[in-house]
């Protein structure tokens, strides 16, 4: 699956599956860094997100694995650096 | 869920979106589900019973993420844990140094997950820590590798991998039994329990020294918890079973005497091994009680005469067997057996009776059965609030005190007058200063005694070890016809120029209502008085149940000399003689 991820109010870009995950990415992070779902959009990085550290960072990479039932490998835990990232990169273990 | 959860939070539902929160848990406990649940019970503190406790975790590998997935257990549980971590592999300075974090936190138990130990050393540790702090400690024991060093000939020589391993657990156990309040975490059997191979995340290990596959990271906290709930006090005193379907397949009323499945074959085999862990729990100290919608007289013909039941009906301290609601049987078997409904656990194959109960009485600890018989057993070990860290003598006979009292109660009601039955009784009492072989009992008795106590202060047993010479730590063992019933009361008195302070004085509530009490008191005040001390004091603290102590004091003389937000406190003048009841022998 080719996903597009606009910036541009989602309008065009992600088709309806895509959007699940990113739900599910961004609830599971609300919960992780304890605030509230409209404050994690798509384009949320650890910079943007005060209490996202790299304890959080590990704790929201746990919850998704336990989620989803996937592992990630080392080198994509660095490369997970914003919620988009992290919902494509799910999709595609998860899809 | 989440949104029901958060409108019944904004409802200020506090109970029901504890009893969602919980719901939510355990259908999928883990890292996922752990934040939220731990943000949300944080903003119910205050509005649902929750027990602070505060523990430290010393640590050799990364723990921090089963800190959240612990939290949200406890906080399910009842407990309001606040955790602090230790720095990576700083276990050692942190238990020499006096000034560190570990003591400035003053917490009430300490987990050391520490992978290896040299042994010497750890001794030492153990004891620097005892005489600094009091707190309970909780040694994980040793992993064994899932494939040893030398391959198989690990096992063909004497001195392996696996004997070193086995060794230094060996060793660990024996140390942790020669200080107070230390108790072993079987790492190694945890891990093996769920399988090496499983357990272990290599690239985790490798990356961030986090040895532990995301999906096992609830079991670590669970085991935890196993530990959690008797220090906190946060267990179940009583297990009131369902019987249709629970204690044995089928229905009574319908299959009858033969219908039924229970005996050493499947299906009735998952049947017994239920009963079996009952009798495990009844000689942990456990009260067994049955809470059953049934005809009483089938019920009583199958738990008598069923040659599958393992369950006697000596095992039951408590009987209620009728059509009413089982909200309604709990409260009662709680009122009988002198029990908080806190206390209280249920078990029932039923969903829908399991969540009556949930909603009628919240205090009730629910336990879930799977759908299948099967797993009926393994769920009812899993559950924590039937771990105890101590055994006292009066715990495993706990059962034998409840069928006496039984008895007691029928005398009760065939005797005339009340002094009749004091008479009948004939009570011995023994009242003596606290000794290294009582001292784990009546610490247990301060912990958990809530009704017959006077100031309803905890105690553990390292405090009153470390207590000094002005403090008397009385221990009371009674005895009657019928049974010894152990050490059943407890009472520190702490002598301050003229006056005696009552700190603590409590009963176990199997010997309220049998003047005891009054017996108790007067030998402590004669006590009192034969040290030079001219005024016996003390405080009533009322709580949410210690009811059954409010008018000690005043049923016995003392004049009320001050009140506060507190609660009252009261005094006696020694000089006037206080009376024991002459039916009660002290020996």
């Amino acid at each position: 699956m080719v996903l597009r991820f606009d910036q541009a109010d989602g309008e065009p870009g992600l088709d309806s599956i895509s959007m699940i995950i990113l739900d599910q990415v961004r609830t599971a992070a609300a919960d992780v860094l304890r605030i509230p779902l409209e404050r994690i959009t798509e384009a949320s990085t650890p910079e943007s997100v005060e209490s996202w550290d790299s304890v959080e960072h590990l704790n929201l990479i746990l919850a998704l694995e336990t989620q989803f039932g996937i592992e990630f490998e080392p080198e994509e835990i660095e490369q997970m650096k914003s919620i988009g990232e992290i919902a494509r990169l799910v999709e595609s273990k998860a899809g | 869920m989440r949104e029901e959860v958060d409108r019944l939070i904004g409802e200020g539902a506090a109970d029901a979106a504890a009893r969602a929160l919980g719901e939510m848990w355990r259908s999928d406990p883990g890292p996922a589900a752990a934040g939220f649940v731990v943000s949300r019970f944080e903003k119910l503190r205050g509005t649902v019973a929750l027990t602070p406790y505060r523990l430290a975790i010393l640590r050799s590998f990364t723990v921090e993420p089963v800190v959240p997935v612990l939290r949200a257990a406890a906080f399910v549980g009842g407990i309001d844990l606040s955790v602090q971590l230790g720095d990576f592999n700083a276990y050692a300075q942190e238990i020499l140094d006096p000034a560190s974090s570990l003591y400035s936190f003053d917490p009430q138990a300490v987990v050391m997950a520490v992978q290896s130990y040299e042994t010497a050393a750890l001794r030492e540790w153990l004891r620097v820590f005892r005489e600094r702090s009091n707190a309970h400690l909780i040694l994980h024991t040793v992993e064994s590798a899932p494939t040893p060093g030398r391959g198989v000939l690990d096992a063909q020589i004497s001195s392996s991998e696996w004997d070193e391993t086995q060794r230094m657990n060996r060793e660990l156990r024996e140390m942790a039994r020669q200080f107070r309040g230390m108790y072993v975490l079987d790492y190694d059997a945890l891990v093996a329990r769920y399988g090496r191979e499983s357990w272990r995340d290599e690239r985790k290990w490798l990356t961030m020294r986090m040895p532990v596959a995301a999906g096992h990271l609830v079991h670590l906290a669970q085991e935890w918890m196993r530990f959690l709930h008797p220090l906190t006090g946060r267990i179940a005193k009583v297990l009131a079973v369902d019987l249709d379907n629970t204690l044995w397949g089928g229905v009574i009323g319908e299959d009858g005497m033969e219908g039924i499945q229970l005996g050493a074959e499947y299906p009735g085999a998952a049947f017994q091994a239920v009963q079996r862990v009952m009798l495990d729990f009844y000689s942990r100290g456990i009260l067994l009680a049955v809470c059953s919608k049934n005809n009483p007289q089938d019920a009583l013909e199958a738990i008598e005469n069923h040659p599958g039941m393992l369950v006697q009906r000596r095992h039951l301290a408590c009987l209620k067997i009728n059509w009413a609601e089982k909200a309604q049987n709990l409260r009662e078997i709680a009122l009988e057996l002198n029990v908080g409904l806190d206390s209280v656990a249920f078990v029932d194959d039923n969903p829908v009776e399991r969540q009556h109960v949930r909603a009628q009485v919240p205090e009730v600890m629910v336990i879930d059965l799977p759908a299948n018989p099967m797993g009926f057993a393994r769920a009812l070990r899993d559950a924590a609030v039937f771990e105890r860290l101590t055994l006292s003598e009066e715990d495993a006979q706990r059962g034998e005190y409840y069928a006496a009292e039984r008895e007691r109660k029928e005398l009760q009601q065939s005797s005339g007058s009340a002094e009749e039955f004091y008479r009948s009784l004939q009570q011995e009492l023994e009242v003596a200063a606290v000794t290294p072989m009582t001292l784990a009992r009546v610490a247990q008795l301060t912990q958990k005694t809530n009704q017959f106590n006077l100031t309803t202060r905890r105690y553990s047993e390292q405090e009153l070890a470390a207590a000094g010479e002005s403090q008397r730590v009385y221990s009371l063992r009674v005895k009657d016809r019928y049974c010894d019933n152990g050490l059943v009361g407890v009472a520190i008195l702490k002598d301050q120029g003229d006056v005696c302070e009552i700190d603590t004085l409590l009963l176990s509530c199997r010997v309220i209502g049998r003047t005891v009490e009054t017996a108790f008191l007067a030998r402590l005040a004669a006590e009192a008085v034969a040290r030079g001390r001219r005024r016996m004091e003390g405080w009533f603290l009322p709580t949410r149940k210690n009811a059954p102590a409010k008018d000690f004091f005043a049923k016995h003389g003392f004049e009320r000399v001050e009140e506060n937000g507190e609660g009252s406190r009261w005094s006696y003048d020694l000089t006037k003689p206080m009376a024991s009841p002459d039916w009660i022998r002290f020996l």
